[in-house]
């Protein structure tokens, strides 16, 4: 299996591993100081953390070519707007809630959108934005561009009937869409074996005709391979596809949950396989990283997230005539 | 000019605009190869193609949302729904997403697109397919809501609909899809968020909209009779409302009945009730009288159905009423 993976990491250049590896890096540093922030109450409501997952939207968006394809997230959606290039400032300053948040501060955790680099939005009714997403595949059909979109939705939104309906139409329309269910395994608080008919999700495109896949979520690179190849499929054959990415997350739902519904023994589990260990480890395996030139990323990334804390901190509050801007065109 | 029915008016509409916009596309369940369920979209599939008018599945979440999705990726989607009945399955996509894309995105997407099919009661259908869902729409800020009772208007305010860079409702009323008004042959636009007076009167404004405009149209009639002449407004749009309008008309009559087929509670017709006897409330002759329908689901039974509808007897009452006849 070593060698295996020994032979598959060659294959890779190295500016691409070392791009996997500080952008999950970015993300993990932003999420912690996020935690940081809304415990000393600059940040409010809801706010779900990505650690852990790192691996899935970096993976999966680095198989995509962002000038063409879109992204489409749920609520816990700070890594997928980092991944596709999002000014980390902005989201900060979102979360803050300040005017010159990537949303004017009327979005929040939930609600990142940074169009511009096709990163499409999270949305905090779950599944809602599985149609959404194929909408925007139907324009791509329609148009002749040869783009795909990327649909990531949790184990939670797997059992909503706009998954199902979704997955027929664009089965039936050929759309060019990945729907990539996130499984960390919990919806909330309930282990997804719980409410699941099925304990592998891969095989509900079967119903509809769409070839389903599990991968490791927690190898970055395996997430790449599999997303890949799906995005491809749906590119040049309008064949949609759904992968099941599984991982971990290791913080509660949001910051109000202790996530008392798992043994420590768990997570720490899954802590040994972190995907920013494993990719770390197994560049140093290949001598494709010092740990100096790690700790430097490392302290670039928490350079960088202090800046847009600054930022945030330093950014006004919205004025209250923007409250009736941005409802109508 | 050509006398044509509201089905055709709606018709024209998106048969001209798909003309001039390849952008603009239809979908729904029966709208291509059977050309639609009471055949607004007939000939509209033959003409442009499955990719322009394409049949859906019975999944109103998902279609919407499909078309949401469209729309926010740059085109100009018309969803159909069969009836604004089974609207209510995708009320999360049009509430959720679709009104607050725009908003929640601090200004960086748009939805531009149209809801649209009939709403309000038919015949011999009972609770599930007899039911005027506007309030529930016009309630939510993000949408537009236009609700026509003319073909003229039909035509010009579904134009303007498409046009729209926001999301529209339009509701129309499979009671009216056969009736017949003056189309003229050229093209024309009316603009949304503007109320139109069908009746000049100086005794009473009627304040109404849709299917209910011709049971006012015969009050009048009646009333006319009788010596006393209302003024006859037309909401057109209920978001944005044209207040406006409303306003001068009860200034010069100081009395004012809203008639309206949906539920009083929350209803369309009580917000319009409060703003007249709030902003006119100097003007007043009288208390602000409401004709909606009754408080009950619909019926199947013919007589207790209208019963539970404005009818003519209760504009006439009204109209009376607050002229203290």
């Amino acid at each position: 299996m070593a060698e295996q993976t020994n032979k598959q990491l060659k294959d890779y250049k190295k500016e691409f591993l070392s791009g996997l590896l500080k952008t999950m890096l970015l993300i993990r540093r932003f999420e912690e100081n996020a935690s940081k922030m809304y415990g000393l109450k600059k940040i409010g409501g809801f706010l779900h953390l990505y650690i852990g997952e790192e691996a899935v939207a970096v993976g999966s968006v680095a198989a995509a070519d962002l000038r063409r394809d879109y992204v489409f997230a749920a609520y816990r959606d700070h890594g997928h707007a980092i991944v596709c290039g999002a000014d980390i400032n902005t989201l900060m300053a979102e979360l803050y809630a300040k005017v010159t948040g990537c949303s004017r501060g009327k979005g929040g955790s939930m609600h990142l959108f940074d169009v511009k680099n096709h990163m499409m939005g999270g949305n905090g009714i779950v599944g809602a934005h599985i149609p959404v997403a194929a909408g925007c595949a139907l324009k791509l059909k329609y148009k002749q561009e040869d783009g795909v979109v990327l649909c990531f939705f949790g184990d939670g939104a797997i059992h909503q009937g706009s998954f199902h309906e979704t997955l027929n139409m664009a089965a039936i329309w050929k759309l060019p869409i990945v729907f990539i269910c996130e499984n960390n395994q919990y919806g909330m608080g309930t282990f997804y074996e719980r409410v699941s008919s099925v304990k592998d999700f891969s095989v509900m495109g079967g119903s509809y005709g769409i070839p389903g896949k599990q991968v490791d979520g927690m190898d970055v690179i395996a997430v790449f391979e599999a997303v890949k190849e799906a995005v491809e499929r749906a590119r040049t054959k309008r064949i949609p596809g759904l992968l099941e990415i599984k991982t971990y997350r290791y913080r509660g739902h949001s910051m109000s949950d202790p996530a008392k519904y798992r043994t420590k023994e768990e997570l720490d589990a899954y802590k040994k396989q972190d995907p920013i260990l494993i990719l770390k480890e197994k560049l140093q395996e290949n001598n494709l990283l010092h740990e100096e030139t790690y700790k430097q990323w490392d302290d670039e990334c928490k350079a960088r997230v202090k800046d847009a804390v600054d930022f945030a901190e330093q950014s006004a509050e919205p004025p209250h005539e923007t409250l009736y801007e941005d409802l109508y065109m | 000019m050509a006398k044509i029915s509201f089905r055709e008016a709606l018709h024209q509409a998106m048969d001209e605009e798909m003309a001039r916009d390849e952008n603009v596309i239809l979908m729904g369940e029966e709208v291509a190869l059977y050309n639609g369920a009471y055949k607004v979209s007939k000939g509209l599939y033959d003409k442009y193609g499955e990719t322009r008018v394409i049949d859906t599945p019975i999944t109103e979440e998902g279609f919407t949302g499909i078309g949401i999705g469209a729309a926010l990726a740059g085109l100009r989607p018309i969803v159909e729904w069969m009836t604004f009945n089974f609207s209510l399955q995708a009320l999360d996509q049009v509430i959720n997403n679709a009104a607050k894309m725009s908003y929640m995105s601090g200004g960086q997407l748009h939805v531009p697109i149209v809801f649209r099919g009939p709403n309000g009661p038919a015949e011999y259908l009972s609770s599930q397919h007899s039911q005027a869902l506007q309030t529930i729409y016009t309630h939510i800020p993000g949408l537009k809501v236009v609700s026509p009772a003319t073909p003229y208007d039909a035509k010009g305010l579904l134009k303007s609909a498409i046009r729209d860079d926001n999301p529209v409702v339009f509701m129309e009323a499979e009671m009216m899809y056969s009736w017949e008004g003056d189309v003229p042959e050229g093209e024309y636009l009316i603009p949304l968020g503007k109320a139109d007076i069908k009746r000049p009167g100086g005794d009473v404004s009627v304040v109404t909209y849709s299917k209910p405009l011709r049971v006012v149209q015969e009050a009048a009639g009646q009333l006319a009779g009788q010596g006393i002449e209302i003024e006859i407004i037309d909401l057109r749009t209920l978001r944005p409302l044209d207040t406006r309008t409303v306003f001068e008309s009860v200034r010069k009559t100081n009395r004012c009945v809203v008639v309206d087929e949906s539920w009083p509670v929350c209803g369309m017709a009580s917000y319009v009730g409060y703003l007249v006897a709030s902003r006119c409330f100097d003007d007043l002759d009288a208390p602000v009288e409401l004709v909606t329908a009754e408080d009950v689901p619909m019926p199947y039974n013919h007589t207790l159905e209208l019963a539970a509808q404005p009818s003519v007897e209760k504009v006439v009452n009204a109209v009376k009423k607050v002229m203290y006849l």
